[in-house]
């Protein structure tokens, strides 16, 4: 499967946003670490900024920078989501409140709970009727996002919107999904006849790589956050030179993604 | 789209275990529903509870994913030769190339709800409880494939009550592009406090046996249920009932609350049968999302006039299984296959008067009738919608 990757989105720990990010995926920059900026994507009006949950914050703030920067209406194009562990805090609020006497769930929490949360939210935000689907495949979930991505793009010659975001788990159920840090990514693809874009991906599943390792500088605690793991993909695209990146996936196979800048080849 | 054959299918729920039971409720209108007697949970409703979950631990090499959600998963997959039917094709195929797509939304969250009561004085959360292999919504993906031994992609699919309708859509591309020669999709959602308090705070279930299109429905009753459909080429042969169609859409308008004109449910319809290279009149019955609130089965009839008129014959099969959630996309085109097997139009249970407003053509009693495409609709919170389209070999 062949996709182009017009824009992306970044939004993790001293990485905020593209333009401030680029420079250190390229090794051009060092990285300082700070805690992720997260701030109420304004894409989401005054009534969903205030109804949305941490987790549909997160990712629409990566998607919303993808899509601004790639000159494509948001409602042209369908999404994909991919997240191992969803919104930690619902989880606490809504265990917490089964575990008293009364036992109120809060409605809100309720309908924030659902793993496609974000993607609702993002859908409103963009008034897109398209296709989207929300996947999960725990530490994997990235790369079992981008084979949904590509494999949509491909068939239903769409342009696609690839969001991965995780975030850390409070106390107590951090202990059981220790992750640190939040940590989101979009991927504006396009299918590869229709709309030629930055860089070329050709994407497909294969048991004889190793997996490409984060690079040198992520920190550890950053690794734990299984959205984390588009890393080396992101790094491709700041450097935009011919790379392949090998994404762990099951047991026998790989998610393999040779990236070419469009303009070789 | 190229169509794909249903070459096995099994399934559990409250109608009971295996194809012929659910078959046999269908045909004689007999319902799974019972008053609620969940755990402690004290709430006043109807849910569609399988038996004997409790006492049937997983054991053996899959032990660790022991909950209730992967005990239900295991038991539907027993049923019906399914893990023969896919033996075989492992054996033709090869385990790389068959892929595993299960849809959940809460997956082993009641693992997590219970482990919450046995908090330490410190608040700590007690060490045995395994993240992974029950709370995560891949763990029912993961139990499935190795159960099976598969090794071709996997992914857990969760856009909440059209999770497994959605892993039809999702399997079909894995298959146009070739990244599969199989793949077994299934949905599976076990009851939890999470959902039963949860659409109870939001006013939405019924303290009755839930009346989809009743014009006193007042809510939905919740069911627990896994379905599991094996997919493979049409020349791989062995099936009498084709998947030839899906459509996909959001309605971009309230994460709870559907369209009141059923904008997204009219969009998914329609692109199913443009997939399906079909009209509206090729349709012969449509199995309804149908859960039974006010204001689902207003907007859903307003899209199902809008797409097909007002003669096509159409039903909720939710009064029977009670809305499974994440299991309710398969559990229905299960119901779908059988009626286009049977040549059956499942009439409502618990329905006494349809609703004055809903125009389009409700089926109160059951009628036998040849069928040949069927049309069955998920639509879920998010307003995330899709619809497939099942036809029997001529």
């Amino acid at each position: 499967m062949q996709v182009f990757v017009q824009t992306v989105g970044i939004a993790g720990p001293g990485l905020d946003g593209w333009e401030a990010s680029s420079p250190i995926l390229a090794g051009r920059t060092e990285h300082r670490m700070a805690p992720t900026v997260c701030r109420i994507p304004d894409i989401l009006s005054a009534a969903e900024r205030r109804r949305s949950n941490g987790a549909a914050r997160l990712a629409i703030m990566a998607a919303q920078e993808a899509l601004r920067a790639g000159g494509l209406n948001g409602d042209s194009i369908a999404t994909v989501f991919a997240s191992s562990d969803g919104d930690g805090d619902i989880t606490q609020h809504i265990c917490e409140s089964l575990a008293d006497a009364a036992r109120e769930v809060s409605p809100t929490s309720f309908h924030n709970s659902v793993n496609n949360a974000p993607a609702g939210y993002w859908s409103i935000a963009t008034k897109s009727h398209l296709a989207s689907t929300s996947v999960c495949a725990y530490d994997m979930s990235f790369a079992a996002g981008l084979l949904e991505a590509a494999c949509y793009a491909t068939v239903e010659r769409q342009p696609v919107m690839l969001i991965a975001s995780d975030l850390p788990f409070p106390f107590p159920l951090h202990r059981i999904r220790p992750v640190e840090q939040s940590f989101a990514a979009a991927f504006l693809l396009t299918p590869a006849a229709e709309r030629p874009g930055p860089m070329r991906w050709q994407i497909s599943l294969d048991p004889r790589h190793t997996a490409t390792p984060f690079p040198s500088w992520v920190p550890d605690s950053l690794r734990s956050n299984a959205a984390a793991r588009c890393l080396p993909l992101l790094t491709a695209v700041a450097k935009n030179h011919a790379e392949t990146v090998a994404l762990e996936y099951t047991e026998s196979s790989r998610v393999v993604v040779l990236c070419e800048p469009a303009g070789e080849a | 789209m190229t169509p794909l054959t249903l070459t096995a299918m099994a399934g559990a729920n409250s109608l009971g275990l295996g194809l012929l039971a659910t078959w046999d409720a269908l045909r004689r209108d007999r319902h799974g529903l019972r008053p609620n007697d969940f755990e402690d949970a004290t709430i006043k409703t109807w849910i569609g509870r399988v038996d004997r979950l409790e006492a049937e631990p997983i054991t053996g090499d899959l032990a660790e994913f022991d909950c209730r959600n992967n005990r239900l998963a295991l038991l539907g997959l027993r049923q019906d030769g399914f893990e023969q039917a896919v033996d075989n094709a492992r054996r033709t195929y090869g385990a790389d190339r068959i892929g595993v797509l299960v849809g959940t939304t809460t997956s082993g969250i009641l693992e997590t709800e219970l482990a919450y009561r046995r908090r330490t004085s410190s608040g700590e959360l007690p060490p045995t409880l395994r993240y992974r292999q029950t709370q995560n919504l891949f763990s029912v993906s993961e139990v499935v494939r190795r159960r099976l031994d598969l090794r071709g992609p996997v992914a857990s699919i969760s856009t909440a009550c059209s999770s497994s309708a959605k892993v039809f859509a999702s399997a079909s591309r894995w298959m146009e592009t070739s990244l599969c020669d199989a793949v077994v999709v299934g949905g599976v959602d076990s009851l939890c406090f999470m959902t039963l308090y949860g659409f109870a705070s939001l006013g939405l279930l019924s303290e009755r046996p839930c009346r989809p299109c009743d014009a006193e429905r007042n809510g939905l009753s919740i069911g627990e249920a896994a379905g599991f459909v094996l997919l493979e080429r049409r020349s791989a042969g062995n099936g009498d009932i084709d998947l030839l169609g899906y459509g996909e859409s959001s309605d971009a308008y309230h994460m709870s609350t559907p369209h009141p004109e059923g904008l997204g449910a009219i969009t998914a319809m329609e692109r199913a049968l443009e997939r399906a290279e079909m009209k509206p009149i090729d349709i012969d019955y449509v199995n309804l999302h149908g859960t039974g609130t006010q204001a689902n089965d207003l907007a859903e009839d307003r899209a199902v006039v809008k797409t097909f008129g007002i003669h096509t014959p159409c039903s909720s099969t939710k009064d029977r299984t009670g809305h499974t959630l994440g299991a309710a996309g398969i559990t229905e085109a299960i119901v779908a296959a059988l009626c286009l097997r049977h040549g059956f139009i499942p009439g409502t249970v618990h329905t006494n008067r349809i609703d004055p407003l809903i125009q389009s053509r409700v089926m109160r009693t059951s009628e036998s009738r040849p069928l040949r495409s069927v049309m069955s609709n998920s639509f879920g919170f998010g307003g995330n919608n899709c619809s497939l389209i099942l036809g029997k070999r001529s």
